[in-house]
């Protein structure tokens, strides 16, 4: 090489490069498929958006659903939690958030919630913990009452999935 | 070290196969006639050991996914088909699993063995390296196989461990999706980590053929860490070393009958015979014994660092736990190799196996009070052991004078 540095640029040189970048590309475009077959298929994301009626869950209970093969809570919150919740001032939380801001205006007793914890994507158990919230078994994170993250190694708040209230008992979740 | 064959090809065909594929020769030079320092001790049998581990995994699992069913609502049914109606089924089952706890069991002595004696310093680094690389896979393998029966620790275990990729800053989500095949552990999950677990022991077997060609370029590394000079240091490998392994082999496997034979579960978590339900997250999930001291290392980092959020960094900590074993060879700068002339380094050698066995029980205790506290600081020393430790003792410590030889040493040994 240290001779041919020599000589100027021939056009042999352009196509032995033109020929390796071609060759590149295309095992790139070759590999790409082998490795995307591995992503979401169609059935898996046919399940983007579901329909749950509320109606049916009293007031100081929770049930878990399943959106996108993903477990989620849906707790009706009493009085006393929702309080304890706005009572947190803002400068006490790891992922800071108002209550408000984690439900639906005029349906603040209503909080839904992607069940995995942010930590590994263990499921908190509910009504536990120092916080009243949830607290996961795997690792010891603990959540208050508005799913937020209070004390262990999850980085960031239980996470509210996009969801509208289609009535005032039926929500549209994705 | 290829000149020390004594082959010469007796018949005709022989010599016509020597001229075209010399394999003969090579099998002669590599399996029979190798120099082997005279002086090896039963630890060095575990190599040995763990070639038979790996054969024992490959043999039987071939066997298990004649009958196993990679299917979410098939799956835990086939494995309990295969211990109750499958002809030595019970047998064939208990002895793969059983086999990965002992698979680990015996790669634990074998690592911590070439730490004492220093088997990473030059000029085996490479041989080090393939050997960390082995280990690696390896976990990589049993995490998957631990999926297959598809109970409550399988399922959840790997929720936990692919979730650990969604801690990478940008790609983290996406790269999970790609992994799982899905937006939770599911269907397509199981159906890969079936190819993969299928895929991966061959993969093993083939760094372990880099790993022995690298051992065999050197030489063995032996008890004194003194290179070898004559061939009075030396035996043929065959038969002294092949007897010795042997020997070796057999009474490894008395444990190894006795889990297989009288308590197959023992080493198991009762819950994973409950089928995974990914709305339930059993009250206390922990890992198969093998990869507690990481998993403590995991769970001890729930405190955020500058902008690297407590997820991540525990990530990068866990990581960084196998990874800096990569590094090992540079981080241990003392020329001298066996820790038997290290005055200094046989105590904190020690120390650091104490502190991986404290790390091992502490990954099995919930993650509470004064347990997170003992895990941060045996998480701690575990880092300082490599990168404070190793490095100072190289410079402070004065080693004890070294035999001239291994024959010497040995001699002196049976005088005494």
């Amino acid at each position: 090489m240290a001779t041919q540095a020599h000589h100027s640029t021939t056009r042999r040189d352009f196509i032995f490069v033109a020929t390796g970048s071609v060759a590149v590309v295309g095992a790139a475009a070759t590999v790409w498929p082998l490795i995307n077959q591995m992503n979401p298929d169609a059935s898996t994301l046919a399940m983007a958006s579901i329909e749950f009626n509320l109606g049916s869950i009293e007031e100081g209970q929770s049930v878990t659903i399943l959106w996108r093969g993903l477990p989620v809570f849906v707790r009706h919150r009493t009085q006393a939690e929702i309080d304890e919740a706005k009572a947190v001032p803002l400068s006490d939380l790891k992922d800071p958030a108002t209550d408000e801001s984690r439900t639906k205006e005029g349906h603040e007793q209503w909080l839904i919630m992607i069940a995995n914890c942010t930590h590994l994507g263990c499921i908190p158990t509910g009504e536990a913990g120092e916080f009243d919230g949830w607290a996961c078994p795997c690792h010891g994170s603990q959540f208050d009452t508005a799913g937020r993250i209070r004390k262990g190694p999850a980085p960031t708040n239980l996470v509210v999935p996009p969801y509208e209230f289609i009535s005032d008992t039926l929500v549209q979740i994705g | 070290m290829s000149e020390h064959s004594t082959y010469t090809p007796g018949s005709g065909i022989e010599k016509w196969l020597d001229e075209r594929l010399p394999i003969i020769r090579f099998s002669k030079e590599h399996l029979m006639d190798f120099p082997t320092p005279k002086n090896l001790n039963y630890f060095w049998t575990f190599g040995a050991i763990l070639v038979m581990c790996l054969g024992i995994q490959i043999v039987t699992g071939i066997i298990l996914a004649m009958h196993y069913t990679p299917n979410i609502g098939m799956a835990f049914d086939s494995v309990e088909h295969i211990r109750r109606d499958v002809n030595g089924g019970r047998m064939l089952q208990s002895f793969h699993a059983v086999g990965a706890s002992m698979f680990f069991a015996a790669i634990y002595i074998h690592i911590f063995r070439g730490m004492y004696f220093g088997s990473y310093k030059a000029p085996r680094e490479i041989l080090w390296i393939l050997g960390v690389l082995i280990f690696v896979l390896m976990m990589a393998t049993a995490f998957m196989g631990y999926v297959l029966p598809w109970g409550q620790m399988s399922g959840w275990a790997a929720t936990v461990i692919t979730n650990i990729f969604a801690a990478i800053p940008f790609i983290g989500t996406p790269l999970l999706e790609l992994l799982r095949g899905g937006f939770s552990v599911g269907n397509p999950t199981l159906n890969r980590f079936f190819s993969l677990h299928y895929l991966l022991p061959f993969v093993i077997a083939a760094v372990v053929a880099l790993h022995i060609w690298a051992l065999h370029v050197p030489g063995n590394n032996n008890p004194i860490g003194v290179d070898v000079k004559d061939s009075r240091d030396t035996l043929p490998f065959h038969p002294y070393y092949t007897m010795k392994d042997a020997f070796g082999m057999v009474v490894f496997l008395i444990p190894f009958a006795w889990f297989a034979f009288f308590a197959p579960d023992i080493l198991g978590h009762p819950d994973n015979y409950i089928q995974f339900n990914s709305q339930v997250t059993p009250a206390h999930i922990v890992p198969e014994w093998y990869f507690l001291p990481f998993y403590a290392i995991l769970r001890a980092i729930d405190f955020s660092l500058l902008f690297i959020d407590s997820k991540l960094l525990g990530v990068i900590f866990f990581g960084g736990s196998i990874v800096i074993l990569f590094f090992l060879p540079w981080l241990d700068t003392s020329k001298v190799r066996s820790g038997n002339f290290r005055p200094m380094f046989k105590w904190f050698y020690l120390l650091f196996v104490i502190n991986f066995i404290a790390l091992t029980y502490l990954g099995a205790q919930p993650a509470d009070g004064i347990y997170v506290v003992l895990s941060k600081i045996c998480t701690a020393y575990y880092f300082i052991h490599f990168i404070v430790v190793l490095p100072l003792l190289s410079r402070i410590e004065k080693p004890r004078p070294l035999p001239t030889s291994i024959s010497e040493s040995v001699l002196s040994k049976s005088h005494a």
